[in-house]
C-alpha cells in the first residue's frame, strides 16, 4: 500500500495510544468512541463513492440492520455476541447484494434511488415490527460486548474496541486501493470505456464495493448497538444516511484518510460547540457551509490547497 | 479438424444509428499472424467497425466469429478476456494514473487477485503484483517508455500516449488487437517508432487489425487491406491491388485527402 499509508496506520496507531492518556471522563471517551464509529461507516462510504463513484442515500440503513441483529439476536434469541455481529453482516451484504445487483448493472446513479427507497423501507421495518425490533420504542437492554467472558464496563474499552477495528478496516481498505481492485476502480473513473477494454467488468467491482461499504456500515452498527445497549429507529433515519454523507464529503471523499478526517470533525464539532449555547447550531452552519464553499475537495486536500494559493499570492 | 487461418470472421454486419447506416452489409475475414488495415475516408465507419468488433456497441444485425466463436452480444470486457485488444482513435487513457498504472490496468485480463485477497496481501497477491509490475517494465521498454514510467499518463505528449495506448493495450495479452489511427498527430520520426512497433507486435504473434490514414505507412506494413466507404466494402487485397483499385482512387478523389498512392 505504500510506505506513506504504513506509517500513516503507525502514526494513527500512536494517537490512538496515546490519546487516553491525555482525555479521560465518560463523557469524552463515548464521544471519541461514536467518532469511531462514525469513521467506520464514513471509510466505506469513501470508497464506494470517492472510488467506486455511486452514491449511497441510505447507509443509515445498513448501520440500523448491524445494530438491530446484534440487539435482537442477543437479547431474544440468546445467540452469542459474535455469532450475531456474523449474521448482521450477512444481512447486510445480503440486502447490499440484492438493491446492488440490478441497480450497479446499469450505468448512471441508479444506487442512489435504490439506496434511499431501502433506507425508508429498512427504517418502516424497524418501527413496524414491534415483536422483534420494539417499534418505535426502541430495544433496551442490549448486553455489553464482552472478551472472553469478560464484559465492557467502561467506555474505554469501547475506545479500544473501536479503534482498533477501525485501524484494520483502514488497513484494509489502503490494501485494496493499492491493488489490482484499486487499479481497476480507478481506471473505470478515467474511463469507463477504456476501462471495460481492458477487461475490467465494472459492475461485478460496483457491487462489491457496495457490499463492503456495507458491511463495514454493519460493523459500526453492532458496536453502537452493545455500546449505547439502547436503539431506536430514530437513530437510524434518512437523516442520518445524509449526515454519514456530510461527513465524507467534508472531509474529502477521494481520499480515505479525508473520510476520517470529516467523520472525526463532525462527530467532535457539535459537542464542543455546544459552549456556545444558543449560538452552536450557527457556527456549526457556519463552518460546514465555508468548507463546502472554499474546499469542495474537502478540508484534507482544501486546507492545504488554500494555504498554497495565499501562500503564492503573498510572494508575488 | 482442420486448423482455421482465421482469427477474425465477420458475416454480414449492419449498424445503424438512428437512420444512418454507419456499416452495410460488411464481411471480411482477418488470417491469423497478418496486419490488416482498414482504411476509408472519414466517417466510413472504421471506428463503428471496431466498436461492434469490441462489443461497445450491439451490431443491428450480422455475425461476428473470433477463433471460431460467435462474440456478438458479448460485453466489452468479456471480449476482451478472450483476447481482443484495442486502442481509441481520441486517446482514453486513465490520465490520473501514471504510465506505469496504466500498463498494470491492462494486465487485469492476465492476474486474478480479487478483493479479499488484496485487502489483505495473502501471499499469491503480493506475489502476483510482483509479476505485474516487472511485467508491465517489460512491455514499458518495448516502446521506450521506461523513463516515463511514475509521470502521469496525461502528462505526456502525443507521441508517448499514443504509443502508450498500444502498450496498454498489449498489456492485456491480446491474440489480435485493433489500433485505431495510432500514428495520427505524430510526424515522421514518431511514425516509424509507431511502425517499429507494429512489426514487433506482430513478430511477437499478435495479430494486428489497422485503421490507419498515413497511407505510406499502411502501405508499409499491410499484408491486406480493406477499402470502406458509407459502411460498405469497396475493396480488398494486398496493398499492390488497393494502389490501382480504380474504386478505391475515386473513393479518395472524391473525398478529401490526396492519396500517396506513388
Ligand atoms: N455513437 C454514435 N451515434 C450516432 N452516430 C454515430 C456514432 N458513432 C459513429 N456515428 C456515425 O457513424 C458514421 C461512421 O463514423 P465512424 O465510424 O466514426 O467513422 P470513421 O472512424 O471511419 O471516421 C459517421 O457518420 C458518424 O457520425
Ligand atoms: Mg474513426
Amino acid at each position: 500500500m505504500g510506505k506513506n499509508n504504513y506509517l500513516k496506520l503507525l502514526v494513527m496507531a500512536a494517537i490512538i495510544a496515546v490519546v487516553p492518556l491525555i482525555v479521560s471522563g465518560d463523557y469524552h471517551l463515548s464521544i471519541l468512541v461514536f467518532m469511531g464509529i462514525n469513521c467506520m461507516v464514513v471509510v466505506g462510504l469513501s470508497l464506494l463513492m470517492g472510488y467506486a463513484g455511486q452514491i449511497s442515500l441510505g447507509h443509515a440503513a445498513f448501520f440500523g440492520i448491524g445494530a438491530y441483529s446484534t440487539g435482537i439476536l442477543t437479547t431474544q434469541f440468546g445467540l452469542s455476541i459474535y455469532a450475531a455481529f456474523l449474521c448482521g453482516i450477512l444481512f447486510s451484504s445480503l440486502v447490499a447484494v440484492i438493491i446492488g445487483i440490478p441497480a450497479l448493472r446499469l450505468q448512471g446513479h441508479y444506487l442512489a434511488i435504490a439506496t434511499l427507497g431501502i433506507g425508508e423501507i429498512i427504517y418502516i421495518i424497524f418501527n413496524e415490527m414491534v415483536g422483534l425490533t420494539g417499534g418505535p420504542s426502541g430495544l433496551s437492554n442490549i448486553p455489553a460486548f464482552h472478551v472472553g467472558g469478560y464484559p465492557f464496563s467502561h467506555s474505554i474499552q469501547y475506545y479500544y474496541l473501536v479503534w482498533g477495528a477501525l485501524l484494520v478496516i483502514l488497513w484494509f481498505s489502503l490494501n485494496l486501493i493499492h491493488s489490482r481492485v484499486g487499479r481497476a476502480l480507478k481506471a473505470m473513473h478515467g474511463s469507463e470505456v477504456a476501462a471495460g477494454a481492458m477487461g475490467i467488468n465494472l459492475s461485478a467491482y460496483k457491487i462489491q464495493i457496495f457490499v463492503l461499504s456495507a458491511i463495514y456500515a454493519s460493523i459500526a452498527g453492532s458496536i453502537y448497538a452493545h455500546f449505547v445497549s439502547f436503539i431506536a429507529p430514530n437513530n437510524f433515519a434518512f437523516m442520518n444516511s445524509i449526515m454519514f454523507l456530510m461527513m465524507g464529503v467534508v472531509g474529502g471523499l477521494h481520499n480515505i484518510w479525508g473520510a476520517v478526517m470529516g467523520a472525526s470533525l463532525m462527530t467532535f464539532l457539535p459537542e464542543y460547540l455546544r459552549v456556545f449555547k444558543e449560538f452552536d447550531i450557527l457556527i456549526y452552519g457556519a463552518i460546514l457551509l465555508a468548507i463546502l464553499l472554499f474546499m469542495p475537495e474537502g478540508f484534507l486536500e482544501g486546507i492545504p490547497m488554500l494555504y498554497r494559493k495565499y501562500f503564492k499570492r503573498g510572494e508575488a | 479438424m482442420t486448423t482455421n487461418p482465421f482469427i477474425l470472421d465477420a458475416e454480414c454486419l449492419h449498424k445503424a444509428f438512428g437512420g444512418l447506416m454507419a456499416i452495410s452489409d460488411l464481411s471480411f475475414k482477418v488470417r491469423e499472424g497478418e496486419i490488416k488495415s482498414v482504411i476509408g475516408p472519414n466517417g466510413a465507419g472504421k471506428t463503428t467497425l471496431f466498436n461492434l468488433i469490441t462489443g461497445v456497441h450491439p451490431a443491428s444485425s450480422g455475425k461476428i466469429h473470433f477463433q471460431g466463436k460467435p462474440i456478438n452480444g458479448l460485453k466489452p470486457h468479456v471480449i476482451a478476456r478472450l483476447g481482443i485488444s484495442r486502442t481509441f482513435q481520441t486517446v482514453e487513457l486513465f490520465s490520473q494514473m501514471t504510465v506505469l498504472e496504466n500498463v498494470m490496468v491492462g494486465c487485469h485480463p492476465r492476474s486474478r487477485a480479487g478483493l479479499f485477497s488484496s485487502g489483505f496481501r495473502l501471499p499469491h497477491m503480493r506475489k502476483e503484483e510482483k509479476w505485474i509490475r516487472d511485467q508491465s517494465f517489460e512491455i514499458l521498454k518495448l516502446g521506450s517508455l521506461l523513463g516515463r514510467a511514475d509521470l502521469p499518463a496525461g502528462s505526456l505528449p502525443l507521441g508517448e500516449q499514443k504509443t502508450l495506448e498500444v502498450l496498454r493495450a498489449l498489456a492485456t495479452g491480446p491474440k489480435l488487437i485493433l489500433l485505431d489511427e495510432p500514428a495520427a498527430g505524430l510526424n515522421e520520426v514518431e511514425t516509424q517508432k509507431m511502425a517499429d512497433l507494429l512489426y514487433s507486435i506482430r513478430d511477437s504473434g499478435v495479430t494486428i487489425l489497422l485503421v490507419e490514414h498515413d497511407m505510406s505507412l499502411v502501405m508499409k506494413v499491410s499484408d491486406e487491406i480493406l477499402v470502406i466507404n458509407y459502411g460498405e466494402k469497396i475493396a480488398e487485397g494486398p496493398p499492390a491491388q488497393i494502389q490501382n483499385d480504380q474504386k478505391v482512387i475515386e473513393a479518395y478523389l472524391g473525398g478529401e485527402a490526396l492519396l500517396c498512392l506513388n
